[in-house]
C-alpha cells in the first residue's frame, strides 16, 4: 500500500555537481573579444554586440537611449521600413536595448539565415543617418507612451525610488520627462553614435547552434570595423541619495492599490557580503516560498505578489522590496515587511528552512543553465562586472555552506528600518 | 521532429513522455480540460480562483510548494478561457517528488477554508492590479461582452466582477473539483531527462489508483453568426483616445485559424507590417498599433488596437483603419509578405522549442485538441497557405457585419 503521507526520497541538490559550460573566447582582427557558447538542439543562434554606450556616457538626458533606439531607423541606403523588412523576411529579430553602462544590438535568427542578415547589422553600425522625420515620430510616440505610463502607480514608484537612492543626476536615478524628448536633437545623436558606436568599445556574445565557421563569419563582418581603437573611460558619477526617507504620493485619487517600494543602498558584486546576501534575500523575499510571500500574500492576502531583490547594477546596488497592495492595507503591509526584517535579526533561521532554500537555489541554478542563451547570459554578467567563472563556483559554495549565524549577522548589518527609503504611490 | 511516447492508464489518464537527454531537468506538466468557458455566468473567475486553491494543500500533503522546493524544483500554473495548466521543473533525479505532489492533489484537495479566504483576497488584488488600477484596464472586459452575446468567451479568465470571486464558497470549490479534476479530464506530459519505462512505472504507482471520474462533456452554447456591426463608446480617465476593433475568426484547428494567424503577421507583425508602416509611420495617425489574436480553441477574435496621436479625430482614425483593410482585400498580400510571415512562424516555433517546458506544454495542448502529433505538422499547415487563401479569408472576416468596435475616449 502506497503511503502518500511520506515524501519519496530525494537527492539533495546541493550534492549535484554543477558545471558552467565553458565559453570559448576569441578575438577579432580589430581586437574585439568574442565569447561563444555552442549548445542546444534547435538550429538557432543569438548574436549580441555590447557597446559601452549606456546612459552613463551621455551628457544630456536620453541621448544614449534615443541613439540606441534609432539604430534601426535608417542608413545611407536603407529606410527604416527596408531595414525591418530585411530582418523580418528572414524570420530574424533584431532588438536593441540601452542600459546604464552598456547598450546592445541583439540578433536572434535561424542559423541558416545568419549570412543573410549579418552584413545589415554592420550597415546599421557604420551607416546610420538618424533621419529627422523618424526622430520626430519617435519623440511624439514616446511622449504619448510616457503620458500613459505616468497614470500607473508602479511606473511612478519605480522612478521615484531610484531617484531617492541615487539622486536625479545619477545614471541609476535619472528618468525621462516630456521636455527631455522635446529638447533632443539629431546632431546630438550623430555625435554620440560616432563616438560610442562607430568608434566605440565593443564586446560580442554569441550562443546557439554555431556554424563551424562562426569565427570567420564574425571576423569578416565585424573584424574590420574601427572598434576598440582607444579605450573609452566611463565618467564618474557620485550618488546623491535623498535625505528624507519616507514618502507618500497620491497619483490617482481613485486608485484602489498602492505601489510600495522599500529600499536601501547596497554594495556591488565585488563586496564580500553580496553572495551571502543573495541567500538571505531568498529567504526574505526572493521566491514563492519566501517569508514575505508566506506572510503577506499567503497568510494575509494583502497582495498578489511581494518580492525582494538586489538591483542588477555594476557600480553599486540597492536592496529592494516591491509590491502592489490594496490601498487600505498598504500601511499594514509595510509594517509586516519590517517585522520580517526584525525577525531575521533576532531569531536564527532554522536548519530546515535554510536547507530548503539551499536546495531550491541550487535547483534553480541548474535550471538556469539549461540552454545556450541562459549560459551566455551568465557569462555576459561576469564579463561586464569584471568577474571570472570563479564567481560561479564561489556562489555555489556560499549557497552550500553559509551558516544561519552568518545570515543573522548580515540581517543585523543591513535590515535596519532607518536605513531604508520607503515609498507608497497610490 | 519532436518525438514522444503515449499511453493511457486504466483510469483514463493520458500520459505522454518526451525524452530529451540534453537537459539535466525534468518537466511534469498536467493540463486539465477546464477553463473560464466552463463557468456559470453568475460565477465567473472560478476556474482561475480554483487554480490558486490547488496550491493550498492536498489530502495527504499539507504544503504543495515546500517539498518541491526542497527537491530543487519550481512550479507555476495558468488558467485561460480554455484550459488550466500546471507545470513543475526539477532536477531529473527528483522527479518522483512531482508525481507524489501532483497525484495527491488530483486525488483530493484539503479544501481548507483558510486557503479559500486568503486566495479570494489574493485574486481580488490580482484583479485590481491588472484590470482596475491600470489605464485602459477594462477594455477587454467590454470588448468580450460586445463581441460575444452567448458564448462564455464573453467574460475574462479573471472574472466578470470582483463580487463573483468574493462570493465563492467551499461547497462550490468541492463541486468544481469533483467535476473537472480527475484522470478522465487530465493529460500528463513528462519531458526532459527521463525514460519512458520509468515514467510508466511512476504513473501507474502514483496516478493509477485514482478513480477515473466522469468524463466531462462540454455543452457550451455556440455563438450565433454576427449579422450587424456593433459599436461601443467609452469615456475614461486616460490620457489618449484609443480604438479597439475585433472580427470573429475560425476555431483552433480550422484552416481559417492558420490564415488569420498569417494575416495578423502581415498586418501588424513587426516594423515592416502594413498597418504599422501606413498608420504609424506614414500617416502618423496612431502612436502604436497592434494586430493579434488570442489563439483560442473555439471561434476567436482577430484584433486591431491602437492609440491615436493627439489631435487626430476618432472618425478619421477609424476611416484610416478601414481603408487599409479595404486595400488589403483589393490588393492582397504579395508573395514577399507571405514568405515573411511564414519565415517568422518557422522561427517562432524553433525558438519556442528550445525550452523543454514549452515543448511539454505544447504536447499537452495538442493532445487535448485531439492529436499530440499536431506539434509536428503545424509548420506545414502554415506553409501550405497561398496568397489566394489570404485574400479569400480577409474578404470573409473583414466584413462590417462581423466587426466590433470600441471608441475609447480620453476625458482629460
Amino acid at each position: 500500500m502506497l503511503n502518500r503521507k511520506e515524501a519519496p526520497p530525494i537527492v539533495d541538490t546541493v550534492n549535484l555537481n554543477l558545471q558552467l559550460k565553458h565559453a570559448e573566447k576569441f578575438t577579432l582582427d580589430n581586437g574585439v573579444d568574442v565569447y561563444a557558447v555552442n549548445a542546444g538542439a534547435q538550429e538557432v543562434i543569438m548574436i549580441e554586440l555590447v557597446f559601452f554606450a549606456g546612459n552613463s556616457y551621455e551628457e544630456k538626458n536620453i541621448v544614449a537611449a534615443t541613439t540606441n533606439f534609432m539604430l534601426k531607423n535608417g542608413t545611407k541606403n536603407k529606410t527604416a521600413f527596408a531595414i525591418n523588412e530585411h530582418f523580418e523576411l528572414y524570420g530574424s529579430y533584431l532588438n536593441r536595448n540601452c542600459y546604464n553602462e552598456t547598450a546592445t544590438l541583439t540578433l536572434h535568427t535561424l542559423t541558416k539565415h545568419l549570412h543573410n542578415v549579418l552584413p545589415t547589422m554592420e550597415e546599421l553600425l557604420m551607416e546610420s543617418i538618424f533621419p529627422e522625420d523618424e526622430l520626430a515620430i519617435y519623440k511624439q510616440n514616446q511622449k504619448q507612451r510616457l503620458a500613459v505610463n505616468l497614470k500607473k502607480c508602479d511606473f511612478i514608484a519605480n522612478r521615484l525610488i531610484d531617484e531617492y537612492l541615487y539622486g536625479i543626476q545619477h545614471p541609476y536615478g535619472k528618468y525621462t520627462s516630456t521636455i527631455d524628448y522635446d529638447k533632443i536633437e539629431r546632431e546630438e545623436l550623430i555625435t554620440f553614435y560616432e563616438k560610442f558606436y562607430k568608434k566605440g568599445n565593443c564586446i560580442l556574445f554569441v550562443a546557439g547552434k554555431l556554424p563551424t565557421n562562426i569565427q570567420q563569419q564574425l571576423n569578416n563582418v565585424f573584424g574590420k570595423l574601427p572598434f576598440n581603437k582607444k579605450q573609452i573611460n566611463q565618467p564618474t558619477h557620485h550618488a546623491q541619495p535623498s535625505i528624507e526617507k519616507k514618502y507618500n504620493i497620491i497619483n490617482d485619487a481613485n486608485g484602489v492599490q498602492g505601489s510600495i517600494r522599500i529600499a536601501r543602498p547596497f554594495p556591488n558584486r565585488h563586496h564580500e557580503d553580496f553572495m551571502k546576501a543573495q541567500v538571505l534575500n531568498n529567504i526574505f523575499g526572493g521566491f514563492f516560498g519566501s517569508r514575505l510571500m508566506a506572510n503577506i500574500r499567503e497568510d494575509k492576502g494583502y497582495t498578489y505578489g511581494i518580492h525582494s531583490y538586489l538591483q542588477n547594477h555594476i557600480q553599486q546596488s540597492a536592496w529592494m522590496i516591491s509590491t502592489e497592495a490594496g490601498r487600505d492595507v498598504c500601511k499594514p503591509t509595510i509594517n509586516e515587511v519590517y517585522k520580517e526584517m526584525k525577525l531575521l535579526q533576532t531569531k536564527l533561521i532554522d536548519a530546515e528552512e535554510l536547507d530548503l532554500v539551499r536546495n531550491y537555489m541550487i535547483g534553480g541554478l541548474l535550471g538556469d543553465l539549461d540552454g545556450p542563451f541562459q549560459i551566455i547570459a551568465r557569462w555576459k554578467t561576469y564579463v561586464l562586472n569584471n568577474l571570472t567563472e570563479a564567481y560561479f563556483y564561489n556562489s555555489i559554495n556560499t549557497i552550500k555552506t553559509v551558516t544561519a549565524e552568518e545570515l543573522q549577522e548580515l540581517a543585523k548589518k543591513y535590515f535596519n528600518e532607518e536605513a531604508f527609503y520607503e515609498l507608497t504611490v497610490v | 521532429m519532436i518525438e514522444y511516447n503515449r499511453f493511457i492508464l486504466e483510469n483514463g489518464l493520458r500520459v505522454l513522455v518526451h525524452e530529451d537527454n540534453s537537459t539535466p531537468m525534468a518537466v511534469v506538466n498536467i493540463m486539465y480540460n477546464v477553463g473560464a468557458r466552463d463557468e456559470m455566468p453568475n460565477k465567473t473567475g472560478f476556474a482561475h480562483l480554483f487554480e490558486h486553491l490547488m496550491f493550498g494543500g492536498s489530502i495527504n500533503i499539507p504544503e504543495y510548494d515546500e517539498p518541491l522546493q526542497r527537491a530543487g524544483g519550481d512550479n507555476n500554473a495558468y488558467t485561460t478561457n480554455d484550459i488550466t495548466n500546471y507545470y513543475c521543473t526539477l532536477p531529473a533525479e527528483n522527479i518522483e517528488t512531482a508525481f507524489w505532489l501532483e497525484s495527491d492533489r488530483m486525488l483530493s484537495l484539503a479544501f481548507s477554508e483558510k486557503s479559500l479566504d486568503v486566495q479570494r483576497k489574493v485574486v481580488c488584488e490580482e484583479f485590481k492590479e491588472h484590470y482596475i488600477n491600470k489605464p485602459y484596464g477594462d477594455v477587454w472586459h467590454k470588448m468580450r461582452a460586445l463581441a460575444y452575446k452567448v458564448h462564455p468567451y464573453k467574460w475574462m479568465t479573471i472574472g466578470k466582477e470582483l463580487s463573483h470571486i468574493e462570493n465563492a464558497t467551499i461547497e462550490e470549490v468541492k463541486a468544481f473539483f469533483a467535476k473537472h479534476y480527475c484522470p478522465a479530464n487530465a493529460i500528463l506530459v513528462v519531458a526532459g531527462k527521463v525514460k519512458t519505462e520509468d515514467i510508466k512505472n511512476l504513473a501507474e504507482k502514483w496516478f493509477g489508483v485514482i478513480p477515473s471520474g466522469i468524463k466531462y462533456n462540454r455543452n457550451i452554447p455556440k455563438e450565433p453568426q454576427q449579422t450587424e456591426a456593433r459599436f461601443l463608446e467609452v469615456k475614461a480617465n486616460v490620457p489618449l483616445d484609443a480604438i479597439i476593433k475585433t472580427w470573429h475568426i475560425e476555431a483552433r484547428l480550422q484552416k481559417g485559424y492558420y490564415v488569420a494567424d498569417i494575416i495578423t503577421e502581415i498586418l501588424g507583425g513587426g516594423g515592416s507590417s502594413r498597418l504599422f508602416q501606413s498608420l504609424v509611420k506614414e500617416q502618423k495617425i496612431f502612436s502604436n498599433l497592434d494586430c493579434y489574436h488570442f489563439g483560442t480553441i473555439e471561434e476567436g477574435l482577430l484584433t486591431i488596437e491602437g492609440k491615436l496621436v493627439k489631435g487626430i479625430k476618432m472618425e478619421d482614425a477609424e476611416k484610416a483603419i478601414n481603408n487599409e483593410l479595404q486595400k488589403f482585400i483589393d490588393e492582397p498580400a504579395t508573395e514577399t509578405e507571405l514568405t515573411k510571415a511564414k519565415n517568422k512562424t518557422e522561427s517562432v516555433i524553433a525558438f519556442e522549442d528550445m525550452s523543454v517546458m514549452s515543448r511539454a506544454g505544447s504536447l499537452a495542448l495538442y493532445e487535448l485538441l485531439g492529436d499530440a502529433n499536431l506539434i509536428n505538422t503545424e509548420l506545414s499547415k502554415y506553409n501550405s497557405i497561398t496568397v489566394e487563401d489570404v485574400k479569400e479569408y480577409s474578404k470573409k472576416i473583414f466584413n462590417t457585419t462581423n466587426s466590433n468596435t470600441i471608441h475609447y475616449y480620453s476625458n482629460n
